[in-house]
């Protein structure tokens, strides 16, 4: 490709002319229909953009790079191979699960698939900034909270549809295998919907750490240090006196909360049903309420 | 239009942008000139919205770039070859461009078919040159059919026959009454597209003209001597009342004499002559001692002060008379009666890079 071809139509060398008379310029070849006048008008029909649009283009964006393909077939692989390799390694053992439904068996492979939601979410912003497409992006696109809102909701929509979709199935493949207490309505519905909805907020707080931080190893390193460091503080804290700060270190760490949502309640009090959604939509909100705060402050 | 008023950017300490005034207007193309670090890229990203302004204002035909409702459609902008995701295909790179802007998808291929990039279309960003990032990059700033373009340093990387076609481009854009505004380094380029001429440096506006104006101003034109009875060829022309001035490396240059009288002259009085050249300093002279004072980042050459002729900056693609081609021709100086009697060309012969 060294050679690609002249625009349209190839032009002969202007003869030499004064470069303050280019105006009537039959040397330049004009690339589109049009004439010379005062102002040009573009014969391709001009509307207002909407959040639409903005949606249109984050999701070609997002299908359009690898490391999407990457992060949820890793991740889907993660939550149907080890719920499998658990669910038959229960059944092989003939041990019985005591009280519990078998679709609690799926906690393990969301939990490591998460951490591909967490990569896939910091690198949905700020691969943009690692590559300078991030100013392309604001160019086409200036409203820089239509460009985080569109993000954000195809990132959810994305990262939701695929969790939920993989963990109904892996529920429903884990029930079939092991002989367990029939899951509850509401039981099911957590262990499926709720870890979608839990899962893709959690990749929404890695988005918005991922605008914050614009930097993708530092943003995935802050994630694993959020998702891990409070469960590993609490097995650190042996005082007598730091026993409350342990207790709701345990309770409130992300793994912990995402169990609730299996029905493994650590301890009885702490986060219980619903209660790890509402918390993670809370704090998916603040970090993105302060991504959009500094992205709208900062020069790109 | 584009109107900049008082436009003033500062990093920490650091003045990028110093109170720039001035007004890009539609229907002829803008040569946004400066030495590196002159401020010409935070100009434009300030135009853009993308940098905010310390102080002053820059305004597109009234209103703020954020303003605009449908800005593909209104600005087309090529800042930096590489603003795009590697793993992209181009296709898709333009696709999801075309898509924030409700711009139709036909459109993407007619660009792709304008650059010339239409064969590689599905293939990653990432795996091309530096030139085909540039036109992927132009293809981008063309989508959206805008009245207004800019682009920061557009011939960056293309060979010769895409600095052609892009110097085209660019001027058939403005023939159809859009406004055109472009930076580069090179004062020789920018004289072969530009119609109107914005020279910054260190932030400060130095030159907002006409290049024609800026070309008849500084094309000066002169006559180098050199001789081995140095002292004695001075003395004669001193006598004859024409003024000499040393130009370094035993070289003498006169202004405004024809070069037929000097050899005249000089074979009046039997004086032995190893040059006799008639000059016109390249407009890149008149570029470089304009921004001379602005020059930040200066390379320290080993070899003394370069000769001024010596200095090529037309660079491949241009041709080596420092004056282009293209512009009116200044008045030359009558040619030489005599043969040269230097052993050299006339014209120092231009550095090979
Ligand atoms: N984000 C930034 N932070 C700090 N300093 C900056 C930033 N952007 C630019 N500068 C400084 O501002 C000055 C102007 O830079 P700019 O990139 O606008 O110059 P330029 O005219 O485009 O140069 P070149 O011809 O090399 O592209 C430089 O000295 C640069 O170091
Ligand atoms: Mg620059």
């Amino acid at each position: 490709m060294t050679t690609p071809p002249m625009p349209s139509t190839p032009q002969p060398q202007a003869p030499a002319q004064a470069p303050a008379q280019a105006g009537p310029a039959a040397a330049g070849a004009p690339p589109f229909p049009g004439q010379a006048g005062a102002t040009y008008t573009s014969p391709i029909p001009i509307r207002s953009t909407h959040i639409g649009d903005a949606i249109a283009s984050e999701w070609t964006k997002i299908r359009s790079v690898r490391s999407t393909v990457w992060t949820l077939g890793i991740m889907i692989f993660l939550m149907l191979g080890l719920g499998l390799l658990i669910a038959w390694g229960v059944s092989y053992d003939d041990g019985e699960l005591v009280d519990v439904p078998a679709l609690t068996l799926g906690f393990t492979g969301v939990l490591l698939g998460s951490l591909c939601v967490i990569t896939l979410g910091v690198l949905t912003v700020s691969s943009e900034y690692g590559t300078g497409m991030m100013r392309t992006t604001l160019t086409a696109c200036p409203n820089r909270g239509r460009v985080l809102a569109a993000k954000a909701l195809v990132f959810f929509a994305l990262v939701f549809t695929i969790t939920t979709v993989t963990a109904t199935v892996v529920a429903v493949l884990q029930t079939s295998m092991v002989d367990a207490v029939d899951a509850t309505g509401s039981e099911w519905l957590r262990g499926t919907v709720g870890v979608g909805c839990y899962i893709a907020l959690l990749g929404l707080i890695s988005l918005a750490v991922g605008s914050l931080v614009r930097h993708s190893a530092g943003a995935i390193t802050i994630m694993l240090g959020v998702v891990l460091l409070p469960l590993v503080a609490a097995m650190f804290l042996f005082a007598e006196s730091m026993e409350e700060l342990r207790r709701g270190l345990l309770e409130y760490s992300i793994p912990s909360q995402l169990s609730v949502l299996y029905g493994n309640t650590v301890t009885d009090s702490g986060p219980q049903g619903w209660t790890p959604v509402l918390f993670m939509l809370v704090l998916a909100l603040v970090a993105l309420g302060g991504a959009l705060a500094v992205l709208e402050s900062r020069d790109v | 239009m584009i109107e900049l008023a008082g436009l003033t950017k500062r990093y920490g300490e650091k003045v990028a942008v110093n109170q720039l005034t001035f007004t890009v207007r539609p229907g002829v193309v803008t040569g946004f000139l400066g030495p590196n670090g002159a401020g010409k890229s935070t100009t434009m990203r300030m135009m853009l919205g993308l940098d905010r302004p310390t102080s002053g204002d820059v305004r597109i035909d009234g209103r703020h770039y954020d303003q605009i409702r449908h800005p593909l459609k209104y600005i087309g902008a090529l800042l930096d070859a590489k603003a795009m995701h590697g793993g992209r295909s181009a296709f898709n790179h333009l696709l999801c461009l075309a898509q924030s802007n409700g711009i139709p998808t036909h459109r993407v291929h007619e660009v792709l078919d304008t650059v010339g990039l239409t064969s590689v279309a599905k293939k990653k960003a990432k795996g091309f040159s530096l030139g085909m990032g540039q036109r992927l990059g132009i293809a981008g700033a063309l989508l959206g059919d805008p009245k207004i373009l800019m682009f920061d340093e557009p011939v960056n990387g293309l060979d010769p026959e895409g600095i052609h076609w892009i110097r085209h481009l660019m001027k058939g854009l403005a023939a159809q009454g859009r406004t055109v505004f472009v930076s580069s380094h090179l004062m020789s380029e920018m004289a072969l597209t530009a119609d109107h001429l914005v020279v910054i440096g260190q932030g400060r506006l130095l030159a907002d003209t006409a290049m024609a104006d800026f070309i008849r101003d500084n094309s000066r034109s002169y006559v180098r001597l050199r001789s081995p009875q140095q002292e004695r060829l001075r003395d004669v022309l001193h006598d004859a009342g024409i003024t000499v001035v040393e130009a370094g490396n035993g070289t003498l240059e006169v202004d405004g004499v024809p070069a037929a009288r000097l050899g005249e002259l000089a074979a009046r009085w039997g004086l032995v002559l190893h040059e006799l050249s008639p000059q016109q300093a390249s407009l890149e002279d008149a570029f470089m001692q304009l921004t001379a004072e602005s020059v930040e980042y200066h390379a320290h050459s080993q070899a003394g002060p370069p000769d001024t002729n010596g200095w090529d900056a037309t660079g491949w693609g241009s041709p080596q008379n420092p004056r282009p081609p293209e512009s009116p021709p200044p008045p030359q100086p009558p040619p030489s009666t005599e043969p040269p009697q230097s052993p050299q060309s006339p014209q120092s012969p231009p550095k090979e890079s």
